[in-house]
């Protein structure tokens, strides 16, 4: 269990002075995790996305730790390199230092672009945390769909039209897919839980293998809504069970946010102008569908939680 | 100087990997592609030997390839990594990321021609379609001048005026693949000569952290690429004073480029690689029979050797310049276009006929080079680029 | 928009070689006047709970020995997170927002 009074007294490793929007989800989250890791030294690889281009435009960095970026498809593959070289110089005596090794990507660069580096270096075992702050678009390039936008929502390259009805696909299980790389750490997690983000960064970071953190990040540009409910949309992300908070640690499962109450999905659609067509009457099965995937799923984990902890 | 030699019956990949070997880098990350498999095979080996200390990062792609060496380079790390023709064109993105990010990075480089139609063999498209990438450019003509090159690489491309990625390139098969003897260093002068590396800001010193990377707009992005610019053009020096170094210690000097029996030749041919070794056969053939021809080797074309180039052809009354790659109706392929180019200067230039020949792997005989030879002594060329050895 | 004044932009051959930047750089630039709305921290409404300082996207909180102090005006975009997040003390909020005097 993380303690505020104590994260407090942690140094910030990001400073203020970037560029991200107001109210954006990917400063806290990368906040939270810094928050998390800033015990000890972590070098940091940044995906190309918003998190990159709004924190180091040039010649102001916000990051206060060791931070690098190449490329956009590659976060993964460029952190296994360095991880490389922290083996092996640690091995000819030139680094002394227990090092840390987070690795941020946003969905474009996790779940599509860069869906193969990240599959390497999870099989390949490098010690590292990679972190999603996934806001289901493109939302750097101007809102295009990924295959993490969900079912029904607006994006600039799904948009709804005359015949359209938005995104006409359901998005991928990255979490899954992780998990079927039997990696020793997995997790879901959202903003509106920083106990749970910055628990679940650290056991990532006690992990001695390959971790993964997926992390809903409402985006109030592309998904539409007030700066000020950015932490509200993630709790209610949950609140709904679209999102479940789970972890799974050696291929067992544990949900760690249980609503007491399931909220309906209309409640947090109804909240961002990506899904307002879909509160057209000729649209509702779009919502029914919505719902019943959430339910089937929601029941689905809590299978796989009951199976694999048996 | 060494007394005895130490020669060794190698492919230019087993040189290569040999190389490596006796670099001991701290990182190599690769993929495997023919025809530079085996160095990444053999290299391979060698970690599983324990014969270096190597941390070796079987990739998953050569765009992670060259991603992870940019990684490990940034942390700190001496990193090298070997591909070929689709795998280098995988690397194009990360080859100019590299080079920005001032990134001093070996790459062994086995030139293959470029799909489609796939081709395993060997030409130079690959390798000249990263030209302007901020790699500096060593072609080969042996599996010797191969080995000599890897390890004088590491040190030009780590030189503080430098601190720029390099391609050491052999042609596929033609020197990848067929045995040599070589004359080999000892481990101890290897690991002597090239050093440790010592970078001014690495990643892993975390106590000095600093952000590498950064996105960099219309007010500061050219100041940084002309930074990259400078580095390139001070390499010409760091790789003759290298080359230099190497002969002192060694025996064998190497430059920019090379010459044979240019000085009083009539007609000269300019080319890179391999071809070149064919070349002189032809020449001393030729010779034999009072006719001046003489060879101008291209051993480095990133940077451009453009003042040594000049000053080499400047007496030559007539130069076919061969191209192992085509520029798709430019005026002359990109060999000839910037031989051509520098030799624009002088007052009194040289007729120029453009070659293009051996695409794909196709072989280039002794035949077709006496041909070009007596085509340029003949005084009648044209301005057309000509195709030898394709079949109309 | 928060355009530092930088006295004289270098030169390449002043620059350190590559993209390379000291950490921390950004707190120079101030994104304080993309504000159209301020947060404004009432300390008797104030039960010290951070979750305005853990929630700030711009690390905008001021917080010195794990207590809030306030808010870093040079930096706060005026998002209002803090506001929405803040629970107070008696359904009464700690931080409200009030519109920027322009």
């Amino acid at each position: 269990m993380a303690n505020l009074k104590e994260l407090a007294t942690r140094p910030e490793l990001l400073s203020g002075g970037h560029r991200l929007c107001a109210g954006c989800g990917a400063g806290i989250i990368a906040r939270q995790v810094m928050m998390a890791a800033a015990d000890k030294p972590v070098v940091v690889t940044n995906a190309t996305g918003c998190l990159e281009v709004s924190t180091t435009i040039y010649p102001f960095s916000a990051w206060k730790t060791s931070w690098f970026h190449s490329a956009f498809e590659n976060a993964a593959a460029s952190c296994s390199g360095i991880e490389a070289a922290y083996k092996a110089l640690k091995r000819t005596g030139k680094v002394d230092k227990d090092i840390r090794f987070i690795a941020f990507g946003g969905d474009g660069g996790t779940y599509d672009i860069g869906l193969q580096s990240l599959s390497g270096a999870m099989e390949r075992r490098h010690r590292m945390l990679y972190v999603c702050y996934n806001n289901e678009a493109y939302m750097n390039t101007g809102i295009q769909r990924s295959s993490s936008t969900p079912l029904g929502a607006y994006t600039t390259t799904a948009p709804n039209g005359k015949v359209k009805k938005g995104k006409e696909q359901v998005r991928k299980n990255l979490t899954e897919i992780l998990v079927a790389h039997n990696i020793p750490y997995v997790a879901q997690t959202a903003i509106g839980y920083w106990n749970d983000l910055i628990t679940k960064v650290q056991k990532a970071l006690d992990t001695a293998g390959p971790t993964f953190i997926n992390v809903i990040q409402p985006c109030r540009l592309g998904w539409g809504y007030s700066p000020e409910d950015t932490v509200t949309l993630g709790r209610l992300a949950v609140e709904t069970c679209l999102w479940p908070v789970y972890e799974v640690v050696n291929g067992k499962y544990k949900i760690n946010v249980k609503p007491k109450e399931k909220k309906p999905i209309i409640e947090y659609l109804k909240l961002q102008s990506r899904f307002k067509h879909l509160f057209k009457p000729e649209n509702e099965s779009v919502i029914t569908e919505i719902q019943r995937n959430i339910d089937e799923h929601w029941a689905w984990l809590h299978l796989m939680e009951e199976d694999t902890n048996k | 100087m060494s007394d005895k030699k130490n020669l060794k019956a190698k492919t230019g990949n087993e040189a290569m990997a040999e190389a490596m070997r006796q670099i001991n880098p701290d990182v190599v990350a690769a993929y495997p592609i023919t025809p530079a498999t085996e160095i990444v095979q053999i290299f391979s080996q060698f970690v599983a030997d324990g014969l270096v200390a190597t941390e070796f990062v079987a990739v998953e792609s050569e765009h992670s390839a060259l991603s992870a060496c940019i990684g490990a380079s940034a942390a700190g790390a001496r990193a090298m990594t070997g591909t070929s023709s689709q795998g280098l064109a995988l690397m194009y993105e990360m080859m100019y990321i590299a080079a920005g990010l001032r990134l001093p990075i070996v790459m062994a480089e086995v030139n293959r021609a470029l799909s489609a139609p796939i081709n395993i063999h060997g030409d130079q498209s690959d390798t000249m379609c990263a030209r302007d990438s901020g790699f500096l450019q060593i072609y080969c003509e042996n599996s010797q001048e191969a080995y000599d090159s890897m390890i004088q690489a590491v040190r030009i491309c780590e030189h503080p005026e430098v601190l720029l990625p390099a391609t050491v390139s052999t042609d596929g098969f033609i020197i990848s693949h067929c045995l040599e003897a070589i004359e080999m260093l000892k481990d101890e002068q290897v690991k002597e000569f090239v050093g440790t590396y010592k970078p001014k800001h690495w990643l892993l010193d975390v106590d000095h952290p600093f952000t590498l990377g950064a996105i960099d707009l219309q007010d500061y992005y050219f100041e940084h690429k002309r930074q990259e610019i400078e580095a390139m053009r001070k390499a010409t020096k760091v790789v003759k004073e290298i080359g230099q170094e190497f002969g002192r210690k060694f025996g064998r000097s190497y430059d920019m480029l090379e010459t044979y029996k240019l000085e009083d030749a009539e007609a000269a041919i300019v080319v890179l690689g391999s071809t070149a070794g064919t070349v002189k056969v032809v020449i001393d053939e030729m010779r034999k029979q009072g006719k001046k021809v003489g060879l101008l080797k291209l051993r480095v074309f990133r940077p451009f050797p453009f003042e040594d180039i000049r000053e080499a052809l400047k007496n030559i009354k007539i130069v076919g310049v061969m191209d192992r790659h085509d520029g798709y109706n430019a005026y002359v392929p990109p060999v000839c276009s910037e031989v051509r180019s520098c030799l624009y200067e002088l007052d009194k230039r040289p007729k120029i006929a453009s070659y293009v020949y051996g695409l794909g792997g196709r072989d280039i005989t002794l035949e077709m080079i006496t041909g070009i030879y007596n085509e340029l002594l003949s005084g009648k060329i044209s301005a057309e680029v000509k195709y030898s050895g394709v079949r109309e | 928009m928060g355009e530092i004044k930088v006295a004289r932009k270098k030169g390449w051959k002043e620059l350190p070689e590559g993209d390379y930047l000291e950490p921390g750089s950004a707190a120079v630039f101030e994104t304080g006047d993309w504000r159209s709305e301020r947060p404004v921290w009432i300390p008797e409404n104030c039960i010290q709970c951070l979750f305005c300082w853990v929630y700030c996207p711009d690390s905008s909180v001021k917080v010195k020995d794990s207590l809030m102090t306030g808010f870093d005006y040079k930096h706060c975009k005026g998002c209002g997170i803090c506001v929405t997040e803040c629970p107070g003390k008696k359904g009464n909020k700690a931080i409200k927002m009030e519109a920027e005097k322009k």
